[in-house]
């Protein structure tokens, strides 16, 4: 199986480890055989092992180490933000903060609209058993 | 008290380092007007005699002289702070019940009373917790509020809880057995009033909101997954 998901300029990448950990990065340069330098929109620019990122799919268009300003409007042409919401990696990720950030209260009316929902399935499947049935 | 002055009063003599003034013995004197208290007083110093002593009373030789010298024991001048209350717990807060007899129960915060314990009801009629006192520590505060405006709490302190005096009765011996059948003590009529009038106010608001009646009738228990040092309360 060949790789899919090159390190080069301009790839994307999440950060799994570490204080900016769960922050979308571009990969603007290559220091050497482990470490990347990383640039984001809300962060200073540094170096990063590559062990602490995952890349994903998206790739945008940038000359190497390129300005802040060039790198925010190219990320802007690329719409990273909506590709990445609309991922299902993304979109699992923004489940799972919100899961996390549940009250006591909303995880109680969660409970409630669970079993609720079970109801409505259960009993659509009764109805089609017993069409079946006769 | 007399009035304040605008500024603190500074010293006559400020120190230039520590044990050197400012000024030397002669300024200070010029400085205190020490002369001019002098001249008026015709060139000598005041002198007032001694105010006659008022007379003490008689002391009478005590009874008892102990044969070892008694040690007193050092003086404790500490005094308990009151208990700081959590910021996480504000009046109306929704608060859950580790311990005790409604352990698990969600309950509503009224107010922390002068002993530092929490005053807190069900209310009654939702969960079955009438207005008790609770510890701070044993309560998680989660982060729903209801609205608590409609309820007067002032008439609950920690004497309103206190249980009373228990007269001693003498057992006969035919009475013995009888004693005690009759132990268990009703609940005054007063308290049960008080309980209706809180909880009245309170369960108009929690109708108000959709499912809070419910949420504060069940339980809290902690199932499979979940993991409390992760939990958002």
């Amino acid at each position: 199986m060949p790789f899919k998901r090159y390190v080069e300029i301009g790839r994307v990448a999440l950060v799994n480890y570490g204080k900016d950990y769960g922050k979308l990065v571009v990969i603007v340069d290559v220091v050497d055989q482990n470490r990347a330098l990383v640039d984001a929109p809300d962060m200073v620019r540094g170096q990063m092992n590559f062990k602490r990122l995952t890349l994903t799919d998206i790739t945008i268009d940038i000359p190497r180490v390129p300005k802040k300003k060039t790198l925010i409007e190219a990320m802007e042409k690329a719409d990273v933000k909506t590709k990445w919401e609309n991922s299902s990696w993304g979109r699992k990720l923004i489940v799972q903060k919100r899961r996390a950030s549940l009250n006591d209260f909303d995880r109680f009316k969660l409970m409630l609209a669970k079993i609720k929902r079970a109801g409505v399935v259960r009993q659509e499947l009764a109805k089609l058993k017993k069409e079946n049935a006769s | 008290m007399a009035a304040k002055r605008k500024t603190p009063i500074k010293t006559r003599n400020p120190d230039l380092i520590r044990g050197v003034g400012k000024y030397s013995r002669s300024k200070m004197y010029h400085k205190r007007g020490l002369w001019a208290i002098k001249a008026k007083n015709g060139g000598v110093f005041p002198r007032h005699d001694p105010q006659p002593k008022a007379p003490s009373a008689a002391e009478k030789p005590p009874k008892f002289y102990p044969a070892d010298d008694v040690k007193k024991p050092l003086l404790n001048k500490r005094k308990p702070k009151p208990t700081k209350l959590r910021a996480s717990i504000t009046p109306g807060t929704v608060l859950i019940l580790l311990a005790g007899r409604f352990m698990g129960k969600r309950v509503v915060f009224l107010k922390q009373l002068t002993s530092g314990l929490l005053l807190v009801t069900g209310p009654f009629k939702i969960n079955g917790v009438p207005l008790r006192r609770v510890n701070q520590s044993y309560v998680i505060a989660t982060s729903t509020k209801i609205d608590i405006s409609g309820v007067n709490a002032d008439k609950f302190d920690d004497k309103y809880f206190t249980k009373e005096g228990v007269k001693k009765k003498k057992k006969n011996e035919g009475e013995f057995f009888e004693a005690e059948k009759e132990d268990k003590k009703k609940l005054p009529e007063d308290k049960k009033e008080d309980q209706k009038v809180v909880d009245a106010s309170l369960l108009k608001s929690i109708e108000g909101v959709p499912d809070l009646k419910a949420y504060l009738a069940a339980r809290f228990s902690l199932k499979s997954g979940m993991k409390p040092h992760e939990l958002v309360f």
